[in-house]
């Protein structure tokens, strides 16, 4: 028992794979039932917090009666479209600020200052300037992401040891392919990590995207819920989004499992 | 080629960090010269300036005056006729032990003329150097599966691979264990007469330098300059381990430590240490 209790409070110490579910399942666990204690026994008001099965209830009724399957499509789209924009010129850019300090000097101050901003901010200049149709959305959800992940991106590639690349050098490689071949190869499985996390950052933006003008997506269903004081409707848009990233992540992580096999082999020689 | 013209020829390099009140002087006034075939040491302790000179020779650090001549010609860049072999993390982790070997043959300037023979002497190249570097059933691993030692003869083979004119180490063995490091002095030792390079090596361990080198290069810190160049009187080639223990060694030992000592400035501070211990048994 004492045993059992010092492996848990190891410092960087390891778990057996049932230890950790079972940890994992009390995590997830604890608040659901604490969450419906307290909306059926407690003395709340199900227009301030209503209980699970409400909340189930109210996404069959939000699936079968009105369009969530759209909703979650169009939300789905915008969020997709306005990360791969910002990945389209981040990664470029993120890869000559980290490579050239001459373009680190250039744009790095300038992208520190802009990340600052509050994309909420720019929803007045991107309705005058885009207008409320679809690139608007897309567009704060690029003003939300792009700005970090510039900085994200010019980090990972900051980070390729110095080593690899003088070993390229006296190898007799030319700039095309310490870039190509070394800067960007080794690179790749961080580049990976920071496009899962801003897609998580998007996903965060999409309820202030759909601020804008909209009349459909997830994020418009929650203000719109709000308006009616649909308490079932907005957890279950929250509860929505946050499984649909928490599934996006699981790809994300999978796919870099899969891409990357060399980091998972660890000495068996 | 001019047969008495060294291959390294370094005339009164100076490099400075900095400027103003904070400059420090890496390299005062350095000459030295290597001639082809000779594995050349250079030993002394942190902040002499080895490892600049090494990365100035090969094109990997620029220097603020004299001039460094390999072939007779200027060095400006790093280039083909120059290897390095790093401490660590220079290997490339996605790659396999055969493709890290081979990486140079992927460039373009061992591939812009390249024939069907040519592309199978490189293939027979890497193949022999795999053997050679006892990596055979690591060939198709990759690096992170391999202990420290055996990374660094991947690191080994594939600065050999493309028949460097000379060999720059900085530090190699320096993150390996006291027993790996034996084994990977007789290698290094072996593998240098087999392909007849010249090696220059730059390591803080006076053994090591000893050991390995025909001649020790001793240099001193503040500013970073050659203190002295000591013959080492060993046989030239078929070392091994047994001479650590012979008396000529053990002298020049001795002497390349005192000396280390000296110029480092570590005599006050033993003093001082002895100063201390004085005061603590005597009260």
């Amino acid at each position: 028992m004492i045993h059992a209790l010092r492996q848990l409070w190891t410092i960087r110490g390891t778990l057996g794979p049932r230890t950790y579910w079972a940890l994992a399942g009390i995590g997830l666990l604890v608040p659901l039932v604490l969450w419906t204690l307290l909306a059926n026994y407690g003395a709340i008001s199900k227009v301030f917090l209503p209980g699970p099965l409400d909340v189930a209830l109210r996404l069959g009724r939000w699936w079968a009666e009105e369009d969530l399957l759209d909703d979650i499509g169009i939300s789905t789209y915008r969020v997709v479209a306005g990360w791969a924009l910002s990945a389209l010129i981040a990664l470029p850019l993120g890869l000559y600020i980290g490579t050239y300090r001459s373009v680190q000097a250039l744009l790095e101050p300038l992208t520190d200052f802009i990340r600052y901003m509050p994309a909420v901010a720019f929803i007045p200049l991107v309705m005058l300037w885009i207008g409320i149709d679809e690139r608007s959305k897309v567009a704060i959800i690029f003003i939300g992401t792009f700005f970090q992940m510039v900085l994200m991106v010019a980090e990972d590639v900051r980070r390729v040891p110095l080593a690899q690349i003088e070993a390229a050098q006296t190898m007799g490689a030319t700039r095309t392919e310490i870039i190509e071949k070394v800067i960007l190869a080794s690179a790749k499985p961080a580049l990976l990590d920071t496009l899962r996390i801003t897609m998580g950052w998007a996903w965060t933006y999409l309820v202030v995207a759909e601020l804008v003008a909209a009349n459909s997506g997830l994020g418009y269903a929650i203000i719109k819920a709000q308006r009616f004081l649909q308490t079932d409707k907005i957890f279950a848009g929250i509860l929505l989004i946050g499984a649909i990233g928490l599934a996006i992540d699981q790809a994300f992580r999978l796919l870099h499992r899969m891409a990357f096999p060399w980091l998972n082999t660890r000495n068996n020689a | 080629m001019d047969a008495a013209r060294p291959l390294v020829d370094c005339r009164g390099v100076q490099k400075i960090f900095g400027r103003g009140a904070t400059a420090v002087t890496a390299l005062q006034n350095v000459d030295l010269q290597v001639s082809e075939g000779e594995f050349l040491t250079i030993v002394g302790a942190s902040g002499c300036g080895k490892s600049t000179l090494l990365r100035a020779i090969g094109g990997l650090e620029t220097y603020t005056a004299g001039q460094i001549l390999v072939d007779g010609k200027a060095v400006e860049a790093p280039g083909i006729d120059r290897a390095m072999v790093f401490q660590n993390y220079s290997l490339y982790p996605w790659l396999t032990v055969t493709q890290n070997i081979r990486f140079a043959r992927t460039l373009s300037a061992h591939t812009r003329n390249r024939t069907s023979s040519s592309v199978e002497a490189a293939l027979g190249r890497s193949d022999a150097l795999i053997r050679l570097m006892g990596l055979t059933p690591a060939a198709d691993k990759h690096p992170n599966q391999l202990s420290g030692g055996m990374q660094q003869r991947v690191a080994i083979a594939r600065a050999l691979m493309s028949r460097p004119r000379i060999l720059l180490m900085d530090e190699p063995f320096g993150a390996l264990d006291a027993q790996t490091r034996e084994v990977m002095h007789d290698l290094i030792l072996h593998v240098s007469e087999l392909e007849r390079s010249t090696v220059i090596f730059v390591t803080h361990d006076v053994e090591e330098a000893i050991y390995l080198g025909k001649r020790v290069v001793l240099m001193a810190p503040r500013p970073g300059r050659i203190d002295s160049v000591y013959d080492v009187p060993l046989p030239a080639t078929g070392r091994c381990q047994d001479m650590r223990q012979s008396p000529e060694f053990l002298r020049l030992r001795t002497q390349i430590l005192g000396r280390i000592r000296e110029t480092a400035g570590m005599k006050t501070d033993l003093d001082l240490l002895q100063a201390l211990s004085r005061q603590a048994s005597a009260s």
